[in-house]
């Protein structure tokens, strides 16, 4: 009984399983080369470095769970760290205020996003690039040089370590898997989700709303990237229209290292995490191996590169050719 | 029923009757005549042709790049290695030709080969590893980025042989720039490869269903790859020709041709999602771009202006052009 | 009595065919109503538009009398209609019991679905109706097709509905699992609830059904009591006409002592091809007959390049061959073709037009060194679309727009073009009007009078008695049996099919 459950635990989970080998051999690897890994410290600015990249990708899984794909991620990311810059008063409670609104706007500009492809009936990544445009051009417009001012303690505060001891991102990761992810995946909701993912059609005729499901994801895609945002704004303690440009591309790069599908309908926020840690901790990893900086960006480069191809792996299972291209 | 009516009802009639892509290149082609008027009402020299051969100068770059992306995407697929592909062939005209004219011939060639390879290495992933094309190019543009930052140590080095620039900036009768003639014969070939080749029968087969070409015995794969290969040889013919425009190559250069390049395609008509999609559109796509640029730069509008109203460009078009089906459908 | 579900005067087209000519269908409450018709009869679409997956174009629907406006499957459920259909609705990568339950999950207090009460609930139910113990938690498309039928029955089941539509649903499923549903069908019935069921097996129609009503070309042609059944009747009504002088006669000018155009040698493959052996004869229709999903597809898919690991040996004219692709068929001197069993996503490429269609197979001969040549093709592409009077107004019409039919007359012009010598036909029949039937039988005689050899499969058993020569008949993979001459008929085929014996001598047994 124990191996049949064992088997069909790893039957299931195989690529998560393979983005936790991954990170666990980058891990092992960054731990002989930074002794100092586990120090509170390095720890910290370990999570801090890739808890922007998870919110926004665990975003973008959103998305992709519906076989769609959100190339406004990254914008959102901007225009959220530009309305904080601007936003933002001293004290507490405005603070907290200007955060509830700047989420709002992140879940406004992925309703926008999802009511364009759903009752637009265009595609999600034209429909996305041309938003992406928009947003941008909306961050940009707020804050058209870097600058501005963000209270220190709220840097301090979401970067830091709670009673000098557990790194905040990690409580604030904790909270957004207990308080949005997990009630997210245990809902109705969710599970319409990876149904529409899976197989839009059955999921029509078996009486789902399929496209409330699919604009809920965008919802949420553009809420997290909004967070990550808020996030994001703590490590630098500026504004600048320009800094999510990368997301787009990485949160992509992290839900397919985590074992997500692009064609929708399965995969687990579980692998996302570790595919987003992954591509964060290359670098410093890199860094910390003395290999020379020109070649880093490279190493990088081929490790997503050989992760991806890892994916191809099933092709060869299939013996039926017409399976392999549908 | 007067007059005006009936050449009314004709036109209704005859634009219901047309088919969805030569519509979709007319509108595009509207879309044209329709910026040249808004620039000429703040500028008058706009409408010049001195002024408008300028535009399809700067629209020579993204147009190449778009039309090796249209390949890729009529064929279901996408290209997102464009941007280093771009700036790595670039590179190599540069440091290869040293700034000696004598030298020019070797860089280009070698620029070219590196675009050749990318492609091909894209190709082989798609067509025998299956892997989605959205990723395996994302991850070789990465792959593609690190070579040239190793290559080029940070700062690529070298100029533009004088003959580049001097053939790109070359006014052929005092009048019209050699890139763009350069642009003109890319896109011949492109069209009779797309529009007069069983080449490009087969990649619109493809990007409609590729089950059926391969049972009809198309050999898929190959297709697939050619088109790879003859989106990323394009993308480093554009990194010669902009070297040539520049002067010189940087890091970060080929970064501005990637989602306009997309763009580009889709504003001229073709579906995303392959298949269908006339090249004449994509030539369209790629001055719509550029004259918008143009324009709003005229009328002062910001880069942030600019943006925003390049995204609400892109999505009216789209609502212009042919719609999905809904679900049950 | 007020009918339960009713269908008054509804019209549907699609692409401007007729699939619904203003029909009409009542079913009473506490019925079992069969649904038969030949393949694009109606039947389907009917019972599509009872369950919300599309609208009518005109017409009306009510439900215990009262007109309702069905637009989404959803309001189907909320009206108590609940269909199970040919084609599954069920997400592949989703579990069982999220399948199952997956508008209506248990949920706890804090309203999540609770995944423990939806694993037992999912046990309790498949317990309840008397399948076999599915794991609950093994995702959907692991299970065999046999499983992921009865789990969109238990899917379907689980809703309670009012009414339980049937599209072929039973089509996989084994004998004792299909009397396990039509238990269940009638303790339905018995509770005052109504299925309605469509199904081409007579004897499930004669075991179960209460009520027949019977389509022809989107109309509703006779509705009756199943107590008076009568086959030759029924069959008389389905077709329209009588049904003997359907097939062109058999007779031709080649026999079976001519060379064979193709032998098959010990082809396996995986565990689903074992050990297949035939020879196809100049001039001869063979058939492949046995159950659905006996091996038939593979065999065609592997005689044409589709498989990879394909073990065996094939010979074309006695020289044995390769084929590793669908080019390599294609080949001279190998020149097989292949009409493959859908034709909408393998046969044809729906959004091009038709000259673009029917030259796919053969752009090598209308390309000179580097272009095509329009005029060539233009004019062979004109050609064959005349010779197989193909229903369209230009060839530079989307194949789209074209009734089922005249859309396999393109496929079939496809493949003309290649001038094969042997020609795979897997099913090729299937959907198409009767007038369109007769053309195709008549043109695959005029083929075999050429000389070309054909394999042939269909799921209709009186096509395979009537157009083939011999009947290789397939059962888990492998050749079973071989019928010919008198012995081939469909009282043969089906007992043959089904594992039976027959008393003849003239069916080999293999």
């Amino acid at each position: 009984m124990f191996k049949t459950k064992m088997g069909k635990f790893l039957q299931r989970h195989f690529k998560v399983l393979i983005a936790y080998t991954a990170l666990g051999i980058l891990l092992t690897v960054y731990a002989n080369l930074q002794p100092r890994l586990f120090t509170r410290p390095v720890l910290t600015a370990t999570l801090n470095q890739s808890m922007a990249l998870v919110l926004a990708s665990m975003g973008q899984m959103a998305v992709i769970l519906t076989a769609g794909i959100d190339l406004s991620i990254g914008p959102i990311v901007s225009l959220a760290n530009v309305l904080a810059s601007v936003l933002f008063p001293d004290h507490v409670l405005g603070v907290i205020a200007a955060s509830l609104v700047i989420l709002a706007v992140g879940a406004l500009a992925g309703l926008i996003n999802g009511i364009l492809v759903v009752y637009g009936r265009l595609q999600p990544i034209i429909v996305t690039l041309a938003t992406a445009s928009i947003y941008s051009g909306f961050a940009l417009m707020l804050r058209p040089r870097p600058g501005g001012y963000v209270p220190s303690w709220y840097g301090e505060l979401l970067t830091g370590r709670l009673l000098d001891w557990v790194p905040a991102s990690l409580v604030l990761l904790v909270v957004v898997l207990i308080g949005i992810w997990y009630p997210f995946r245990r809902s109705a909701l969710g599970l319409a989700v990876y149904a529409v993912g899976s197989d839009e059609r059955a999921a029509y005729m078996s009486g789902l709303n399929v496209h409330r499901a699919k604009v809920m994801a965008y919802v949420l895609a553009g809420f997290l990237a909004a967070l990550a945002g808020l996030f994001l704004t703590a490590q630098t303690s500026s504004g600048d229209a320009t800094i999510g440009g990368v997301y787009t591309l990485q949160s992509i790069g992290a839900v397919v290292l985590g074992g997500t599908s692009l064609f929708g309908g399965s995969g687990s926020v579980a692998g996302t995490i570790a595919g987003a840690f992954v591509i964060r901790i290359i670098s410093s990893v890199l860094f910390f191996a003395g290999i020379n900086p020109l070649s880093q960006p490279l190493f990088e480069g081929l490790v997503l590169l050989i992760a991806i191809s890892l994916g191809a792996i099933r092709t060869f299972t299939l013996h039926n050719r017409l399976d392999v291209m549908r | 029923m007067n007059v005006g009516m009936r050449a009314w009802d004709r036109f209704h009639h005859g634009w219901k009757g047309m088919r969805q892509d030569y519509r979709n290149v007319l509108i595009a082609y509207t879309m044209i005549v329709f910026i040249i008027g808004i620039g000429s009402l703040f500028t008058p020299q706009f409408a010049s042709p001195n002024y408008l051969l300028l535009q399809l100068l700067k629209a020579s770059f993204l147009g190449v790049v778009a039309a090796g992306q249209m390949i890729v995407i009529l064929t279901g697929n996408i290209d997102l290695s464009v941007s280093w592909t771009l700036n790595l062939a670039a590179v190599m005209v540069t440091s290869i030709a040293q700034g000696q004219n004598e030298r020019l011939w070797l860089g280009v060639l070698a620029a070219l080969a590196v675009g050749f390879v990318v492609g091909l290495l894209n190709g082989l992933g798609v067509a025998y590893l299956r892997i989605p094309s959205l990723v395996l190019t994302l991850g070789m543009d990465a792959v593609v980025k690190g070579l040239t930052i190793l290559y080029t140590g940070a700062q690529p080095k070298g100029e533009a042989p004088e003959m580049l620039n001097f053939i790109v900036h070359h006014k052929i009768g005092g009048l019209v720039p050699s890139a763009v003639v350069v642009w003109f014969i890319i896109s011949i070939i492109c069209y009779l490869i797309l529009h007069k080749s069983g080449l490009g029968r087969k990649i619109y087969a493809i990007g409609n269903n590729e089950i059926c070409s391969y049972l009809s015995g198309i050999k898929t794969n190959r297709v697939i790859i050619k088109a790879f290969i003859l989106s990323g040889t394009m993308n480093a013919l554009a990194g010669v020709l902009l070297v040539g425009y520049a002067g010189r190559s940087f890091n970060g250069m080929g970064e501005p041709y990637l989602l306009p390049g997309i763009a580009a395609v889709v504003i001229g008509g073709t579906n995303i999602l392959g298949g269908s999609g006339l090249y004449m559109g994509t030539v369209a796509g790629a001055i719509i771009i550029t004259l918008l640029e143009s324009t709003l730069s005229i009328m002062q509008i910001s880069q942030a202006g600019r943006n925003i109203i390049y995204g609400i460009v892109i999505l009216t078009m789209l609502f212009m052009y042919g719609r999905g089906h809904k679900v049950h459908e | 009595m007020t009918a339960l579900v009713e269908a008054i005067e509804v019209t549907k087209r699609y692409d401007g065919v007729v699939a619904l000519d203003r029909a009409t269908f009542r079913c009473a409450p506490g019925s079992i109503h069969a649904l038969v018709g030949e393949n694009g009869a109606g039947k389907s679409t009917l019972v599509k538009i009872l369950s919300g997956v599309i609208p009518p174009d005109s017409g009306t629907v009510k439900v215990w009398g009262r007109p309702v406006n069905i637009r989404t499957p959803a309001m189907a459920a909320r009206l108590g209609i609940v269909a199970v259909f040919q084609e599954l609705s069920l997400m592949p990568d989703l579990t069982v019991a999220e399948n199952i339950f997956i508008t209506h999950p248990p949920r706890n207090r804090l309203g999540l679905i609770d995944k423990s009460q939806l694993y037992r609930r999912t046990e309790q139910l498949l317990r309840r109706l008397g399948f076999p113990p599915i794991d609950p938690d093994t995702p959907v498309s692991q299970l065999p097709l046999a499983h992921r039928q009865l789990v969109e029955i238990a899917k379907a089941l689980a809703r309670d509905p009012q009414v339980l539509i049937m599209d072929e649903g039973t089509s996989a499923l084994t004998v004792q699992d299909v009397e396990k549903v039509f238990d269940l069908m009638k303790k339905l019935r018995s509770n005052g609830r109504s299925v309605i069921f469509i199904s081409h097996r007579m004897d499930e129609v004669e075991e179960i059904a209460d009520t027949i009503t019977i389509f022809r070309d989107g109309r509703n042609v006779a509705s009756f009591p199943a107590n008076n059944l009568d086959r030759t009747k029924i069959v008389q009504l389905m077709i329209g006409r009588k049904i003997d002088q359907v097939f062109p006669s058999k007779a031709n000018q080649y026999t079976y002592s001519s060379a064979p155009v193709m032998e098959v040698k010990h082809l396996s493959w995986g565990n689903i091809l074992h050990d297949i052996n035939l020879s196809l004869h100049k001039g001869e229709i063979l058939g492949i007959g046995g159950l659905e999903g006996q091996g038939q597809r593979e065999l065609f898919l592997s005689l044409f390049g589709v498989l990879r690991n394909v073990r065996g040996h094939i010979y074309i004219d006695g020289t044995e061959v390769k084929i590793n692709e669908p080019s390599d068929a294609l080949k001279h001197g190998i020149q097989i073709a292949l009409i493959p069993e859908d034709r909408k996503t393998e046969g044809l490429i729906l959004t091009m037009p038709v000259k673009h269609n029917v030259t796919l197979a053969t752009l090598n001969k209308y390309t000179n060194l580097l272009f095509l040549m329009d005029k060539k093709e233009l004019l062979d592409a004109q050609n064959v679309v005349n010779q197989l009077k193909i229903k369209v107004s230009s060839i530079n019409v989307p194949v789209r727009n074209l009734s089922g039919g005249n859309q396999q007359k393109v496929v079939i012009a496809k493949w003309l073009l290649t001038e094969a010598k042997v020609y795979l036909l897997y099913d090729l029949t299937r959907g198409i009007d009767v007038g369109t039937k007769h053309e195709i039988y008549k043109l695959m005689r005029s083929l075999t009078d050429d000389g070309a050899g054909i394999l042939f499969f269909s799921t209709d058993i009186s096509e395979l008695a009537g157009m083939c020569d011999r009947v290789l008949v397939m059962y888990e993979g492998r050749i079973k049996s071989e019928l010919s001459g008198t012995e081939l008929n469909e009282e043969n085929l089906v007992s043959v099919s089904l594992g039976l014996g027959t008393n003849n001598q003239r069916v080999t047994e293999r």
